[in-house]
């Protein structure tokens, strides 16, 4: 049986240089990356080249996509938190453009790794702590200070609410990265099952072999339903706790 | 393009899209307004990803505590002690995750419902 996890291994493509001992090289998953910066630039641009009133096919997806961030970012942080639109905006095309291209056979699944997604969560909860205490001075602290409880449990309640927030990158890196993660590894034992009973049991192994294969079709449907879901659920926790940072405790 | 033929007030294209966008905006305002917002609960409904949603909230919790009690060890040298009260601690703060994901507490901020 192949190997179901010999898809994620990252591969050195060139040798850029060192940096003391570390190794700088360009890898697959750099290679994806860069992949997907350009489609994602390269169609906005080509999308808005020549603006039209009736948009065409390539203009009405970018258009749909702006309404639908803009949407996310305006009914969970606001219209304050419009001016986050490009941060939000770029993390949830880029997301959902490399999970989108991890679809596709043979190509490999950047957000897989938790080097990855949670470089992406720091990203945000570094944005909400500075944010947070550039706004809100002293004020951004009253997130961990709920009201109505007695002092007493006060400093119980409040060791608690900060381990909670500093949760909040760990949850968001590993949800999307389990979620690639655990999907791809499905699909690959799945398609495995095929050769292997294709294999073994001859022609009575083909017959039983439209079983998985049925349930691949299953599965690649439903993992394009959790790329898409993924990169909307870490948009929107984006917007929540960006939200946190814009209004601490209201 | 002052003379509309069909003698629509007379203004021109601009003035006609502007006034659409203010009628778009002031709809949009509106429909914003009656719609609550979108929860995080709400975006994955497959019960898969929300298995993994929830235990990646309590696991978030846990975690958090196991690290903060290892780095609090390791700057005071009361090893163990921080770390059993911290993961213990983690703990609590995972299932106040994981209650919160599931709309069963609210949140520091939200106001109590009246």
């Amino acid at each position: 049986m192949a190997d179901p996890i010999a898809q994620f291994q990252i591969k050195k493509i060139v040798t850029l240089g060192h940096i003391g001992p570390y190794e700088i090289a360009l890898t697959n998953s750099a290679v994806f990356m860069i992949a997907a910066v350009v489609v994602i630039v390269g169609g906005i641009l080509l999308a808005t080249r020549g603006q039209t009133l009736i948009p065409g096919r390539l203009q009405s997806l970018a258009e749909i996509t702006y309404e639908f961030v803009a949407g996310t970012v305006r009914s969970t942080a606001g219209n304050e938190g419009m001016k986050f639109f490009p941060l939000v905006f770029s993390l949830f095309t880029f997301i959902l453009v490399l999970n989108m291209f991890g679809m596709i056979p043979g190509f490999f699944t950047v957000m897989s790794h938790i080097a990855i997604t949670g470089a992406l969560a720091a990203l945000v909860i570094l944005t909400v702590i500075i944010y947070g205490i550039y706004r809100n001075g002293l004020g951004f602290f009253k997130l961990f200070w709920p009201s109505g409880v007695p002092l007493f449990v006060m400093p119980l309640i409040v060791v608690i609410e900060i381990l909670s927030f500093l949760s909040r990158p760990l949850s968001l890196s590993v949800r999307l990265f389990a979620n690639m993660l655990a999907g791809h590894i499905t699909l690959k034992v799945f398609a495995s099952f095929i050769g292997l009973l294709a294999t073994s049991l001859g022609v009575a192994g083909w017959l039983v072999g439209i079983l998985p294969f049925g349930m691949l079709i299953a599965l690649t449907a439903l993992e394009l339903l959790v790329a898409f879901l993924q990169a909307y659920v870490f948009t929107i926790l984006t917007c929540l706790y960006l939200n946190d940072a814009i209004h601490p405790g209201h | 393009m002052t003379g509309d033929p069909r003698g629509n007030s007379g203004d021109d294209l601009s003035g006609r899209l502007r006034r659409l966008d203010e009628k778009l905006d002031a709809r949009e305002a509106e429909e914003m307004r009656k719609q609550p917002a979108p929860s995080a609960n709400a975006a994955d409904r497959s019960g898969f990803s929300g298995g993994l949603k929830l235990s990646g909230d309590f696991v978030g919790g846990v975690v958090a505590g196991f690290a903060v009690g290892w780095a609090f060890d390791k700057f005071t040298g009361w090893s163990p002690w921080g770390l059993i009260v911290f993961l213990l601690l983690g703990f609590v703060a995972g299932v106040l995750n994981v209650l919160r994901s599931i709309g069963a507490l609210r949140k520091p901020g939200e106001r109590r419902e009246k």
